[in-house]
């Protein structure tokens, strides 16, 4: 008869999931610790690509001030959280606009972008990419076309309309009737 | 019982992940970062090095705990130490070079479900002392950067006519390109088109060496 073959012991329950329960609290001390540690650079990163790109889109921009929307009007809050605006002057302390920053759904994730606007003259100043998780050569086109980027600056976004005398009529608001209108329009 | 065979020596444990047992050229694995970071040389250099640091860390510490993980549940907590060290490398990255963090998004994360990794660590790692598997994970590492550099720079040149950043092709005074960039070269088609032809052209290399190497003893 040939000798009982030794068959080898599964482990008991509790030491795989006593090692499984290690393996997890050992590497969550090790990512908070790393996250803690890089927590400080990567904020001051974040605030000084924000402040650069403001001075980006408000050409000429030499000081800046972040503004918070609060009980319907812009406040200064320099160090807050949450949606800003920063409002820009130059040298001489003329306010040339403000830089405000947008966020929206792209093709792979979010794009957040700044844009420079002053309300006064109704024109976007400039327009810079925050952060972009495109397509590298299709998606970020945004960010690496200057041409693109470019048309961005002084573009006007008010809405102008121009009337000529004898031909077409002034845009009246639309309103819904029942009736279809009794005379032709002016050609 | 079978006599032990001997083990190799240690530079050969290095060399092999650089050309004999390239990660890409030779055992063809980890082809998704491979193919989705390598549309610049600046990422793919990035990329080869985030996956080295992740690739020795864990094959230090598997290799250090190998009498202790019960076979069970190795491969999860191969996991786990992979995903740690890739979360700080993403960590350290964002905090030290923003730029190039932003470049490379979620390829950062994907790290983790690169079969270089956890494949040295089941392979070698679980079955080797803590040197030999520290040596044979930088080998693999550096291989696998060698290679990312390689698709990198030619996939750059090519599909933008530039080499880390620098312009290459601007001749006289115009900024019209004198060279049209293959497009196509830095969209993942052309990505599969260059490991091809890398692919090609490393296999008939290694086959000379060999005809050589067979015809010369």
């Amino acid at each position: 008869m040939s000798a009982p073959v030794a068959i080898a012991q599964d482990p008991p329950a509790y030491k795989l999931i006593g090692t499984l329960a290690l393996a997890g609290l050992l590497s969550g001390l090790g990512i908070v610790s790393v996250y803690k540690i890089t927590l400080p650079t990567i904020e001051a990163n974040k605030a000084a690509a924000l402040e650069s790109a403001v001075f980006q889109v408000v050409p000429g921009a030499e000081r800046m001030e972040r503004l918070a929307w609060r009980d319907g009007q812009l406040v200064p809050e320099p160090k807050g959280k949450g949606d800003a605006v920063f409002a820009a002057w130059d040298g001489a302390g003329a306010f040339l606009g403000y830089g405000v920053p947008a966020a929206a759904s792209g093709f792979q994730d979010t794009i957040s972008l700044i844009y420079g606007y002053n309300p006064e003259q109704g024109k976007v100043l400039g327009m810079r990419v925050l952060d972009s998780r495109e397509t590298p050569g299709l998606g970020d086109k945004i960010v690496k076309d200057a041409h693109f980027v470019a048309e961005f600056d002084g573009l006007v976004v008010s809405p102008k309309i121009e009337l000529v005398k004898g031909h077409g009529e002034a845009p009246t608001r639309w309103t819904p009737s029942p009736a279809p209108p009794s005379r032709r329009a002016r050609s | 019982m079978p006599p032990k065979k001997p083990l190799p020596p240690l530079s050969d444990e290095f060399i092999k992940g650089l050309w004999r047992e390239n990660p890409v050229f030779v055992q063809v694995l980890g082809m998704c970062p491979t193919l989705a970071v390598t549309n610049s040389g600046i990422n793919a250099l990035a990329m080869g090095v985030a996956t080295l640091f992740v690739l020795v860390g864990s094959s230090f510490l598997v290799s250090s705990l190998r009498a202790w993980i019960p076979k069970q549940v190795r491969i999860s907590t191969y996991i786990v130490i992979i995903a740690t060290f890739v979360t700080m490398a993403d960590y350290t990255l964002q905090a030290v070079v923003p730029a190039v963090h932003k470049e490379l998004g979620a390829f950062i994360a994907l790290i983790v479900v690169n079969c270089v990794i956890l494949g040295r660590q089941e392979a070698f790692a679980a079955k080797n002392t803590v040197v030999r598997s520290v040596v044979d994970a930088a080998g693999m590492g550096l291989g696998f950067t060698f290679a990312l550099l390689c698709l990198g720079s030619l996939r750059e040149l090519l599909g933008s006519g530039s080499l880390f950043g620098f312009s290459l092709f601007h001749f006289g005074p115009t900024s019209a390109y004198s060279f049209e960039p293959w497009v196509i070269m830095i969209l993942p088609p052309g990505g599969f088109i260059m490991l091809g032809l890398l692919l090609l052209s490393f296999n008939a290399v290694a086959q000379w060496r060999t005809r050589r190497a067979a015809e010369v003893s």
